[in-house]
C-alpha cells in the first residue's frame, strides 16, 4: 500500500493522535474509562496502522524485535517489581500503601500508576509482536 | 440496538466472501461497545472498541493474507447444528429468567460487595475512577494473572511461528519466560 498518496499522508496526520490518545487513556485510566490494557491496545494499533501503510519494515525499523521481546517481559517484571517492593517496604505483596507509610492512600495512587504502566508496555508490546510475527509469515 | 445486533450476527454466517465477513465483524464489535456504553459501562465499552474491533480485525485480516479469502462450500444438511445451537441458546434465555431485574438494587451483586467499594475507594486510594482502582489495588493479584496470561499469549506466539525460523532466539525467550514465573 505504499504508493496510496492519501492514505500515507492521512495515516501520518492520525498517527500522533492516536498514540497520543494511547498515553492519555494510559495515564488518566485514575480519573476517567480507561487503563493499562486499554491504552497499551490503542497504542499497538497505532503500529499496527503504520505497519499497513508502510510495510512491515518500516515496523520492524521504530520497533525492533528485540525491543519489543525485551518489552514484553519488562512491563510483567514491572508489575510483579512494585509487588517485591511493597514486601521490602514491610507491607503484603501489591500492597501499595506500603509505599509512602505517611500517606497510604498516596502510596496507593503511585502503586496504581506504576502497575497499570506495567500492564500497558506488556499489552502493548505483545499486540505488536503478535502483529508483526503474523504479517511476516506471509513473506517468509 | 440489540435488533442490529442480531441483524450482523446473521449477515455474517451468510457471508461466503471471508473479507467482508471480517468487516461484519469489526462492525458487530463496534455495536457490542456501544451496547456497553448504553449500559453505563465505558471501561468495558472501551476494550470492546479497541481489542474486538480494531486488533481482532487486523488479526483477522493478516490470517486471510495466509489464506484464502472464500469458504468452503459446504456439503451436507445444517438442520443439525441449528438445532444445537437452538436448544443452547434455549437454555441460556432459560437461565436468564432467575436472575434479578437490571439494575435491581437488592440484587447480590448491588448489595453485597459494591457499595464499601465505592464508599472506601475515595479514603482509601484518592483516585475517582472505582473501575481502575478496584482492577489495580484491591483486585490486584488478578491483574497481575492477567498480565502474565497476556506475557505467556506473546511468548507462544514468538515459540511457535519463529521457532522453525531461528532455535537461538526461541531459547532466549523461554528464558525470559522462566525468569518471569520465579519472580511471581
Amino acid at each position: 500500500m505504499t504508493d496510496h498518496t492519501i492514505l500515507r499522508v492521512v495515516s501520518k496526520v492520525i498517527l500522533p493522535y492516536v498514540l497520543l490518545f494511547g498515553l492519555y487513556v494510559q495515564f488518566h485510566g485514575d480519573y476517567g474509562p480507561g487503563g493499562g490494557f486499554q491504552a497499551g491496545v490503542i497504542f499497538a494499533a497505532g503500529f499496527v496502522l503504520y505497519g499497513l501503510i508502510y510495510g512491515l519494515a518500516a515496523v520492524r525499523r521504530v520497533a525492533p524485535p528485540r525491543v519489543i521481546e525485551i518489552l514484553v517481559a519488562s512491563g510483567v517484571l514491572l508489575y510483579a517489581g512494585t509487588g517485591v517492593l511493597t514486601m521490602l517496604r514491610g507491607g503484603n505483596f501489591l500492597d501499595y500503601g506500603a509505599l509512602n507509610p505517611l500517606h497510604p492512600a498516596e502510596g496507593q495512587h503511585l502503586g496504581i500508576l506504576v502497575v497499570e504502566l506495567g500492564v500497558g508496555i506488556t499489552v502493548a508490546s505483545v499486540m505488536i509482536a503478535i502483529y508483526s510475527t503474523f504479517a511476516g509469515r506471509g513473506r517468509a | 440496538m440489540l435488533l442490529l445486533l442480531c441483524v450482523t450476527a446473521v449477515a455474517v454466517v451468510r457471508m461466503r466472501g471471508l473479507w467482508a465477513a471480517v468487516m461484519m465483524m469489526g462492525i458487530y464489535s463496534f455495536l457490542g461497545a456501544s451496547w456497553m456504553l448504553l449500559l453505563d459501562a465505558p471501561d468495558v465499552a472501551f476494550t470492546e472498541a479497541a481489542v474486538g474491533a480494531g486488533i481482532s480485525t487486523v488479526l483477522a485480516l493478516a490470517t486471510l493474507g495466509l489464506t484464502t479469502t472464500r469458504a468452503k462450500q459446504r456439503s451436507g444438511s445444517s438442520m443439525l447444528p441449528l438445532v444445537i445451537v437452538g436448544i443452547t441458546g434455549a437454555a441460556l434465555v432459560y437461565g436468564t429468567l432467575d436472575m434479578p431485574h437490571f439494575g435491581d438494587p437488592d440484587s447480590p451483586a448491588n448489595s453485597y460487595p459494591h457499595p464499601s467499594y465505592v464508599e472506601r475507594t475515595e479514603g482509601d486510594i484518592h483516585i475517582p475512577n472505582v473501575v481502575t482502582a478496584v482492577l489495580a489495588s484491591y483486585r490486584g493479584y488478578d491483574t497481575l494473572g492477567e498480565v502474565v496470561v497476556i506475557f505467556t499469549a506473546g511468548i507462544a506466539v514468538f515459540v511457535l511461528l519463529r521457532g522453525s525460523r531461528s532455535r537461538k532466539r526461541t531459547h532466549r525467550s523461554e528464558g525470559s519466560e522462566v525468569r518471569v514465573s520465579r519472580h511471581d
